[in-house]
């Protein structure tokens, strides 16, 4: 990759987003998982319950700080790297985050201060209502940003305006109930759920192998497995490639994530492993299995998937219309906007507007799309492939991941029911050493949503290349730099902030008779525990 | 959708001009303190427990209020994208100063206290102090930045180009805006620590505050009297059209001097917002000497607001002029988004802000009073 402006632009914001996706999943699951604790503490009273938020609360507190830090990066990066992109279609994706601070940021981060400071100063059903206004604030923000995000994926509702040179709304209601927003909501906030219970069942099952907090780590267990099950199956059921269909580049992405050359028929094979190989457009040492990929992609046994060679024929003949658009489109500028616009040029406009951004992916090689040669026409459109081994591979981790997860939350679910929490250590130290894996599987579903929208930004409508600020090379590196350096101590402090946390335990305030370990506080001594809830 | 032509496209322009101002002000009246918080944070506490009642002034409220800041960024983005766009990139590096002074602060709060080793908590109550101090300079150089003009313009397809440089910003017109901001949000961080402390937290801080407030009200005199001699103001010499498409490309504009002063002239009650810009200090000076703490807080307040909208209305309707080409400026009339995202944006602020201020209030009712030292140590491991 040359570091060139685009590439800078890109990395930049590829690593402040993936660091920022290091910290939003444990928040808006971690935030729920609190509530339902808390819940439980005001229903029955049991003031082991309220430990057990206040504990998992503070390394909330220490993993939200890191959020808020890393997410304002985000909001302004839009404008400082992608000026192009914000002018472009600020009209539409500006709206939602709007909406995301207004609805629910706001609600968040004025009640986390109070879910700290409030213990003493509420009733226990003020405190409770204050836990439950953090976990919906945490995931109507996920709601919000994700069809902001949805709309980048698959772009609704909206029309470009040539006087203004950008997309205007149309129908906010279709930017709203976009399929591919809807889909990656439900996907990511159960895949944050699946890490806030993966974080807890893993740190509650190290206490039990040390013989430590055996009362509330046995607890936080069974909310976690119960929790954690739910939310896994739910990630993996309503996995958001249900979306891969609506438009050509989603079925792009689809085609690349599986490796998929050539069209099938349908129901097209899985490829469960294989060495995808982007010059010779095939797939070495690849292992298939028949009918799952017509499952995942369609949900369906007769719908066929096309291939990546039929898609990137399909994108020329677009690249041609979008040529028309963009020629009818430079006319009604000349001639002094749509006041003054003919009813050919209209014609023109309207029938190939929708293929523009397909004209625009020629910038690259030529100023004027409309002088390329068709030997650039053909490269735009091969463009149209995303580099597939990266999809491919952060796929299958995903996923592997993810069925993971449902067996080991679905295992820990049984032994809760049998209150056999600890009686196999070994199974208590896969569920410590399981920690990072929805972190890995989080990080490979970015790359396989964001990663796989290229060479889009806004998929069909604006590509990546087009929409950068016009910044020099010096002011980005020093910007990707700083954000790098600064991430990465403030990401090391975070973890030895944690693991300190972790290691000195719940501060205790239940009687004894409420089951359990009252000399909690002195972390070193094993202590006798009686169960008696 | 219909709806949206029943408040026409104009009307809906300037009403989100205005709310523009509000998110300013808001921003700057309630994490302004915090700001202000933070960069009296070494001089206000000496001892370790001092400081954590400083920290702890602000603990519980900070994060809520730096939402407004985040809004503004959305609603900006929403309301305005050409500002969004133009601001945020061609001032890139001192976007990037601020932004790593909001990332900081969050966390230098979350894990100062978290851990007993001196060195680590001096560590922190220096980033705190820098993570106030960068921001609160910085966004008042930006304004005197754009009082100037700032050098961008735009291609054909409106494309931005920013023909600045970093250290371009900070001529000596701008530097004297930063001082007055950051002059203005010590002495509103004064009067927040002096309303919930006690002691000598809270005797210093009136005696910093106090400074501040002078300097807020000569600086900001100062910062006028210059613009008055030295600034050309810019006036759109073609014919408004009020209602037409939101691309500044089709008017013309030029400069002149004196003329952001023109609106003072033609509407008389818009020296409101000067004059309570200034008398908001006296008042919050004199606030602090007699001990009047709500009064102080409340004054600070409205000079705060009164500064904000001075210089909205100095500017009106320019909302980011161009040095470079004063046709690409920015104005209320031609760079917002399109009438129906105006209207929908609108609409959910209407239902939202009066919810937010509600429960925002009802917040800082349930945390009213003083933080004192025993409340820190008797805390169990929440306080910051």
């Amino acid at each position: 990759m040359d570091l060139d402006i685009v590439s800078l632009s890109r990395l930049q914001f590829a690593a402040t987003a993936l660091y920022h996706f290091l910290f939003v999943p444990l928040t808006i699951g971690l935030s729920i998982v609190l509530a339902i604790m808390e819940t439980v503490y005001v229903m029955t009273g049991r003031v082991i319950w309220r430990d057990m938020t206040k504990f998992w609360g503070t390394l909330f507190g220490i993993n939200f700080a890191m959020g808020v830090a890393t997410g304002i990066v985000m909001e302004f990066q839009f404008g400082m790297n992608w000026s192009y992109y914000s002018h472009y279609v600020g009209d539409v994706f500006g709206a939602p985050l709007a909406i995301e601070g207004l609805m629910a940021f706001f609600l968040e981060a004025t009640f986390v201060g109070l879910f700290f400071f409030g213990w003493d100063k509420l009733s226990k059903v003020g405190h409770l209502i204050t836990t439950w206004a953090v976990a919906l604030g945490s995931n109507l923000s996920a709601l919000w940003i994700l069809i902001a995000n949805g709309w980048m994926q698959n772009p609704v509702g909206a029309a470009l305006n040539p006087d203004t040179m950008r997309m205007e709304v149309t129908d906010f209601a279709a930017v709203l109930t976009n399929p591919v927003a809807q889909a990656k909501f439900v996907h990511t906030v159960s895949a944050g759920y699946v890490t806030a219970a993966i974080f807890v069942l893993g740190v509650s099952a190290w206490y039990v192998l040390k013989g430590r907090h055996l009362a509330i780590a046995k607890r936080s267990m069974t909310v976690a497995a119960s929790f954690g099950l739910a939310a896994a199956l739910s990630v993996v059921v309503l996995g958001d490639e249900s979306g891969y269909l609506s438009t050509e580049h989603q079925k792009m992405k689809l085609a690349a994530i599986e490796g998929m050359w050539d069209t099938q028929n349908a129901p097209a094979d899985f490829t469960l492993i294989g060495f995808p190989d982007q010059e010779a457009r095939e797939n070495h040492f690849a292992i298939h299995i028949p009918w799952v990929m017509g499952l995942i992609g369609t949900r369906s046994l007769d719908t066929s998937i096309p291939g990546i060679i039929e898609l990137v024929e399909r994108a020329e003949g677009r690249i041609s219309n979008g040529l028309k658009a963009y020629d009818a489109l430079q006319k009604i500028r000349e001639n002094g906007g749509m006041k003054n616009i003919t009813p050919e040029l209209r014609s023109a406009f309207e029938e190939n507007g929708g293929d523009l951004g397909y004209a625009l992916l020629l910038r690259r090689y030529v100023d004027d799309p409309r002088q390329a040669t068709p030997e650039q026409i053909r490269q735009a459109a091969q463009d149209t492939v995303p580099q597939v081994w990266p999809l491919f591979w952060s796929f299958r981790v995903m996923v592997a991941i993810g069925l993971f997860m449902i067996l080991l939350t679905g295992v820990f679910f049984v032994l809760s029911a049998r209150r056999a929490l600890d009686r196999h250590r070994w199974l208590l130290k896969v569920a410590v050493w399981s920690i990072p894996l929805p972190w890995i599987a989080a990080e490979a579903g970015w790359i396989v949503a964001e990663f796989g929208r290229q060479p889009w930004v806004i998929e069909g409508v604006l590509p990546t290349a087009v929409a950068v600020s016009n910044l020099g090379i010096t002011t980005l590196l020093i910007s990707l730099g700083g954000f790098i350096l600064i991430y990465t101590v403030l990401l090391i402090v975070e973890m030895k902030l944690m693991l300190k946390a972790i290691r000195k335990g719940p501060l205790v305030e239940h009687a004894p008779d409420e089951g359990v370990n009252v000399r909690a506080n002195q972390p070193s001594a094993p202590t006798e525990t009686v169960e008696l809830a | 959708m219909i709806l949206h032509t029943l408040i026409d496209y104009d009307v809906l322009r300037l009403i989100w001009w205005l709310l523009l101002g509000v998110l300013l002000v808001g921003f700057a009246v309630t994490d302004g303190f915090d700001l202000g918080t933070n960069i009296l944070l070494p001089f206000a506490g000496k001892t370790d427990v001092e400081r954590r009642v400083v920290i702890n002034a602000v603990g519980p409220v900070w994060e809520g209020n730096q939402v407004w800041l985040i809004l503004g960024g959305g609603a900006i983005f929403a309301a305005w994208p050409q500002l969004y766009a133009v601001s945020f990139s061609g001032f890139y590096l001192a976007m990037f100063a601020i932004l790593f002074a909001l990332i900081v602060r969050p966390v230098a709060f979350k894990f100062r206290s978290k851990r007993e080793d001196a060195g680590w908590r001096k560590a922190w109550d220096i980033a705190l102090f820098v993570s106030g101090f960068i921001p609160a300079l910085i966004f008042g150089v930006a304004m005197g930045n754009v009082l100037q003009g700032v050098p961008f313009r735009f291609d054909g397809a409106m494309h931005i180009f920013y023909e600045g440089s970093f250290f371009g910003l900070l001529n000596p017109f701008a530097l004297l805006c930063g001082l007055v901001s950051l002059a203005m949000l010590v002495m509103h961080g004064a009067t927040w620590l002096q309303l919930k402390t006690e002691g000598p937290v809270a005797d210093r801080a009136r005696r910093f505050g106090g400074f501040a407030a002078l300097a807020t009200l000569v600086l900001y005199a100062l910062a006028g009297v210059l613009l008055w001699l030295y600034v050309d103001g810019y006036r759109i010499s073609s014919v408004v059209d009020a209602t037409g498409p939101s691309n500044p490309l089709l008017k013309t504009a030029e400069t002149q001097s004196g003329i952001w002063f023109a609106n003072y002239q033609a509407h008389p009650w818009t020296l409101l917002a000067p004059v309570l810009g200034l008398a908001g200090a006296a008042l919050a000076w004199i606030g602090l000497l007699a001990r009047r703490e709500i009064l102080a807080l409340l004054a600070s307040t409205v000079s705060i607001a009164g500064i904000v909208l001075s210089v909205g209305a100095s500017m009106f309707p320019f909302i980011l002029p161009s040095s470079l080409d004063p046709r690409a400026s920015l104005t209320v009339w031609d760079s917002s988004s399109s009438h129906l995202t105006l209207f929908i944006m609108l609409v959910v602020t209407a239902i939202f802000m009066p919810l937010i201020l509600a429960y925002t209030s009802w917040v800082y009712k349930v945390l009213w009073g003083k933080v004192d030292e025993k409340a820190i140590r008797e805390e169990s491991g929440h306080a910051y």
